[in-house]
């Protein structure tokens, strides 16, 4: 075989892929119409961590235990033991609050619930579910062969491994409404939105909770406004003075949006949360990988090829043998 | 009638069993993490959930064993059929370089026990990266086995068996070539879905497929000419320097075309700025980046290139290359924030060397017991 026809078996395959690429390239996934989420406001939080605690009730984790005292809201990380966690942002002296500059706020960590989840893309034996109806992502252990990719893809770091137990699983906050809690199938509230005092962290639809951020953000500051407990449209509400929001739902964009947002008083980053592109890191990663292997007709094209020159060069091998 | 022969001599030499310690304390290891879990070895955490049995192990380890990928592809697809005495020992390397990494990513794996799920088509995610990876890695493993299979029934004078397996072997040869070029491109696409915890460094998003099978093709060829010189002089088999010459041809033309697209793609995204730091992430792409220039200056350079060892050197600085990359994209370019850190413990480290030495050792046994290495009829030539 010349060059001329080994770079014509290289060239199908490329073309076939090039080809295939305008077809399957895809962009981000729409938000679902009923897909569920919280709504966490900065500003309204007292860092209590009832929240905290209550999801440990509901998901059966651990409390953290330092200096043999059981610390019921003592975790500085989440973990395979804790799937919520309220962190403190500190600067200077620590004295107003919501302020960048010597003050402080608290910022809540758990699973977004995105969009267009990295962790359901990447992982290889789909554990990590998207539900078609509320957008919940939940985890199956059953599936899971422990690979972390998901660990890896998330841009929260929000999937952990038990490293500590030689059967581990991934933990990861699913709302509330995994097999066994059903909390928002059955129409109640998950475990950190029931026990919330000031309304900082609401639970409802997506819709219903960008319309809130948005009636937040638009409050003028220090006047006295409602703010509802539990969920959007609640009865149940919260007098406070609206804080200086900074003009930024995260979420309603990042890495393909969220579905659970937040809002503050300063730049999300301040708080921990990472600046992410408007494209999902999963539809890149599909993109590529749908280019190269749509319908496999680029692995089967150049298959095609291999196959011919492999049986032509081997048979031309086995003549020559008693040469070479 | 073969043009192979074991190359005999003693098995159980003193470097062998000081091999076999080392796998031995490896097996230790590995006891305690089974029953204690991950931590009780790695130092694996919440922010690093890959450590050197996936970098080493499985990304840097199977491009080590692309040897056996490039000379099919040399040899059967592009008819260079003069290379063919480097194949069958290229395919052995490769045979455990892989199998070995498969064992390693069952090691590494938090739920080995559901491995199986992999392969149930129920729960196959198609837009998966790592299920390419698995099932194609898995794959490859087994088409590596059959083809060095003719060097086992070749031992045991099977030659009826032999010969109905070489009419079919062209299969093979050809699903041999095409799974590699699917899964070594595919270690790249892993990375596009960590977005921003890559570097911008390595972060080179749809160009890490094309990079990967670049940095696998340019292993293969490297390791075809350490093992090659390792051979000749471990081993006492005549060098074949002359082959390797021909490689080198190759090598400068896929060093060439790799960097100017790395450093095309760094320069398009405005990231080659974070070379110069000063931290650990730039000297790092600056170590990587040498090992890649300065054996293309030897290899152009008509005084140095003549010589097999500085051939060697070249090739040697390559492989170094090509790991360099592959660790900076994983793992020193990999930051999930938050302040976390990862460096392997020792344990961590033992196992891995540990599995190099059983590759070596199995490697060892083949040669001096089954017919791989070349024979040269007249070692006075």
């Amino acid at each position: 075989m010349n060059r001329r026809d080994f770079l014509k078996v290289a060239g199908s395959g490329a073309l076939i892929a090039t080809a295939s690429s305008t077809v399957e390239a895809r962009g981000n996934k729409e938000p679902l119409p009923n897909a569920v989420g919280m709504l966490y406001d900065s500003t309204l939080c007292i860092g209590c961590r009832a929240c905290v605690y209550k999801c440990k009730e509901v998901n059966d984790m651990p409390s953290v235990v330092r200096d043999n005292e059981v610390q019921w809201d003592q975790a500085e990380e989440l973990s395979g033991d804790t799937l919520n966690i309220i962190k403190a942002y500190k600067h200077g002296t620590g004295e107003t609050k919501n302020s960048a500059t010597d003050g402080f706020a608290f910022i809540k960590r758990n699973c977004m619930h995105c969009v267009d989840a990295g962790c359901v893309s990447v992982c290889p034996v789909s554990a990590m579910i998207k539900d078609p109806e509320t957008g919940i992502v939940s985890h199956n252990p059953d599936a899971c062969i422990g690979c972390r990719y998901c660990v890896a893809a998330c841009p929260y770091n929000v999937p952990k491994y038990e490293y500590d137990e030689a059967f581990g699983q991934i933990q990861k906050c699913q709302l509330c409404n995994q097999k066994g809690v059903e909390r928002i199938s059955k129409g109640q509230n998950p475990g950190c939105v029931e026990v919330c005092p000031t309304g900082a962290n609401i639970f409802g639809t997506r819709e219903e909770l960008l319309a809130e951020a948005k009636r937040r953000l638009a409050m003028t500051p220090g006047e006295e406004y409602s703010f509802p407990l539990e969920r959007v449209g609640s009865t149940y509400t919260h007098r406070a003075k609206a804080a200086a929001y900074h003009p930024h739902i995260f979420g309603e964009s990042e890495g393909g949006g969220t579905q659970v947002m937040v809002i503050a008083g300063m730049e999300h980053t301040k708080l921990g949360l990472p600046d992410l592109p408007e494209r999902s890191y999963a539809s890149m990663s599909e993109t590529v990988q749908h280019s190269i292997y749509g319908g496999m007709l680029a692995p089967a094209g150049l298959l095609a090829g291999l196959l011919y020159f492999a049986r032509r060069n081997t048979k031309h091998d086995d003549e020559g043998e008693g040469e070479a | 009638m073969s043009h192979h022969q074991p190359i005999g001599g003693r098995l159980f030499t003193a470097p062998f069993l000081f091999l076999g310690i080392l796998a031995v304390i490896a097996l230790v290891l590995l006891v305690d993490r089974f029953a204690n879990g991950l931590a009780a070895v790695t130092n694996l955490n919440d922010g690093y959930p890959w450590g050197i049995w996936v970098v080493y192990d499985i990304v840097v380890g199977t491009g080590f064993a692309c040897g056996g990928y490039v000379l099919a592809l040399t040899v059967y697809i592009a008819n260079k059929g003069k290379y063919h005495p480097l194949v069958r020992p290229a395919l052995l390397a490769s045979l455990f370089g892989y199998s070995l990494g498969g064992l390693g990513a069952v090691i590494d794996m938090g739920r080995y026990w559901n491995f199986y799920q992999m392969f149930n088509p129920a729960q196959m995610n198609l837009n998966s990266v790592m299920l390419e990876v698995g099932l194609c890695v898995s794959a490859y493993s087994l088409v590596l086995f059959i083809e060095f299979l003719p060097v086992i029934l070749e031992k045991f004078r099977a030659d009826v068996w032999r010969a109905r397996l070489e009419k079919v072997l062209f299969i093979f040869i050809a699903i041999g070539v095409l799974l590699p070029t699917m899964h070594q491109s595919s270690l790249g696409s892993l990375l596009i879905a960590m977005g921003h915890k890559v570097d911008p460094l390595w972060q080179a998003q749809q160009l890490m497929p094309l990079l990967a099978i670049m940095t696998a093709m340019l292993m293969g060829f490297c390791i075809v000419i350490f093992e090659g010189s390792m051979a000749a002089v471990g081993l006492r088999q005549p060098s074949e320097t002359h082959l390797h010459r021909g490689l080198i041809k190759v090598i400068v033309g896929l060093v060439a075309a790799y960097l100017v697209i790395r450093f095309g793609d760094l320069i398009r995204r405005g990231a080659l700025g974070g070379a110069f730091e000063g931290d650990l992430q730039g000297n790092m792409f600056l170590l990587e980046t040498a090992l890649f220039v300065v054996p293309l200056l030897i290899l152009g350079s008509s005084r140095f290139n003549r010589q097999g060892r500085f051939l060697l050197i070249a090739a040697v600085s390559l492989l170094l290359a090509g790991a360099t990359y592959r660790f900076n994209a994983f793992l020193v370019g990999f930051d999930p924030g938050a302040g976390y850190v990862y460096f392997p413990s020792a344990a961590e480290l033992m196992v891995s060397i540990g599995i190099v030495a059983i590759e070596i050792m199995g490697y060892l046994f083949f040669v001096k017991l089954f017919p791989v290495m070349p024979k040269h009829q007249q070692a006075h030539a």
